[in-house]
């Protein structure tokens, strides 16, 4: 039990990382981590939002669609259960903590359409999850999201000031370094072998 | 006649002029996810296409109806039902195909490409432009997919498989490099196509600058 939730964070945060290997949540990554400290406050906003969606979008899979077979509205009330979750989060934010709500503020709107909020909640049902391990995955998850942006918001700040060809200034050069830090988290691999046999 | 022209021009824009994927860099997460093989690109290129193509139609034809402030949520739900479609026929006609590409498929949902497009184009443009609009984007979008695709699986796998046919027989007398076809891959990939674009744009600009020079 307790070590199913270690490989889980595990997973989701090294093995698996979110961005680097899964491909999830990639317009953050590269739009908002020119500067670290905007790259830590999307990186809390999404470890924040993640768990939150982890949590309910099971509780509305196995409470509502499963129960009704209601299967077919996955995708219909996923979205709409994130979307309106983002909104509640930044009304009661806004109310309780105006601190918090200035640092977190600017990036929920964008969280929306950040698919790796989407993508934990399928990989959730899909991995037929338990509620508490689809809440540990969504929270490992936007840790392992922060873990990224933050390291690459550090390459990106030196890519600032480095010489690159003109041609590849801005997104191409951002790719490519983002790729071999693709090729560095590729170490975590048999972390699992290393750890579990 | 200039009716038509305006669709021909809306037609193309998105081809080369505005690719959703190397020139607004929108749409990465798919784009970079399945691109292992030329068929993946494909199907998710259709995919994307007919998602693009329905809601475009749809928000155009209720755009009077909605109100703006609740514009967003009403495009989400349209999106939503045409990926609920998708995902759906896929699953029945293509499982092996719906296997591979994974929660990509719903995840088309939240693809920046098909947002971008209602809000931006179908919202305030009429039915027939919108499609035109949603028909040229989507196939933009499944040529920028197909081309990494195919520059991924032939340096990958040194070979390109098209519907089940090999296309170079026994494969290319070189030894794969695997990295491509892994994460790492599509990243430097991605990033190559998009810097020689640049490259290309910028030669051409420079060229037209210097005819101008000589004319004057």
């Amino acid at each position: 039990m307790t070590l199913d939730l270690v490989a889980i964070v595990i997973s989701a945060i090294l093995v698996n990382n979110f961005v680097l290997m899964r491909f999830l949540g990639i317009c953050p990554f590269l739009g908002v981590s020119r500067r670290l400290s905007t790259a830590m406050g999307m990186g809390v906003a999404v470890i924040f939002v993640m768990t939150l969606a982890s949590a309910i979008t099971w509780i509305f899979q196995h409470g509502l669609l499963t129960p009704l077979g209601l299967d077919y509205l996955q995708t219909v009330v996923y979205i709409l259960v994130i979307a309106s979750l983002v909104q509640f989060v930044e009304m009661v934010i806004q109310k309780t903590s105006p601190a918090l709500y200035q640092a977190l503020g600017i990036y929920l709107p964008i969280i929306t359409t950040n698919c790796a909020i989407l993508g934990v909640a399928f990989i959730n049902v899909r991995e037929y999850y338990s509620f508490l391990e689809s809440s540990v995955n969504g929270f490992a998850g936007g840790v392992g999201f922060t873990l990224a942006i933050v390291l690459f918001a550090g390459v990106r700040e030196r890519l600032d000031v480095a010489e690159t060809p003109a041609a590849l200034q801005g997104v191409p050069i951002a790719l490519i370094s983002a790729g071999l830090m693709s090729v560095g988290f590729f170490g975590f691999r048999n972390l699992f072998h290393f750890l579990f046999s | 006649m200039s009716r038509l022209r305006k669709l021909v021009d809306d037609f193309r824009n998105g081809i080369i002029p505005e690719n959703p994927l190397l020139r607004l860099v929108l749409g990465m997460c798919p784009a970079l996810a399945i691109s292992t093989a030329v068929m993946n690109g494909f199907w998710m290129g259709v995919a994307v296409t007919f998602v693009l193509t329905g809601s475009n139609l749809l928000i155009s034809l209720i755009r009077g109806l909605i109100p703006s402030r609740v514009r967003i949520p009403c495009f989400i739900v349209v999106i939503a039902t045409f990926v609920t479609v998708v995902d759906l026929t896929m699953n029945a006609f293509l499982p092996e195909m719906h296997q591979i590409l994974g929660i990509f498929v719903p995840l088309i949902v939240v693809n920046c490409i098909i947002l971008a497009r209602a809000e931006t184009f179908a919202s305030r443009k009429p039915a027939l432009n919108s499609v035109v609009d949603g028909l040229g984007m989507g196939l933009g979008f499944t040529l920028a997919l197909v081309i990494i695709s195919s520059i991924r699986e032939i340096l990958g796998t040194a070979n390109l498989v098209v519907a089940g046919w090999r296309v170079f027989g026994a494969g290319l007398p070189f030894n794969p490099a695997q990295v491509m076809v892994m994460p790492p891959g599509a990243f430097v990939t991605l990033g190559l196509i998009v810097g020689a674009l640049n490259l290309a744009t910028r030669r051409r600009s420079r060229r037209a600058a210097c005819r101008e020079e000589a004319r004057s």
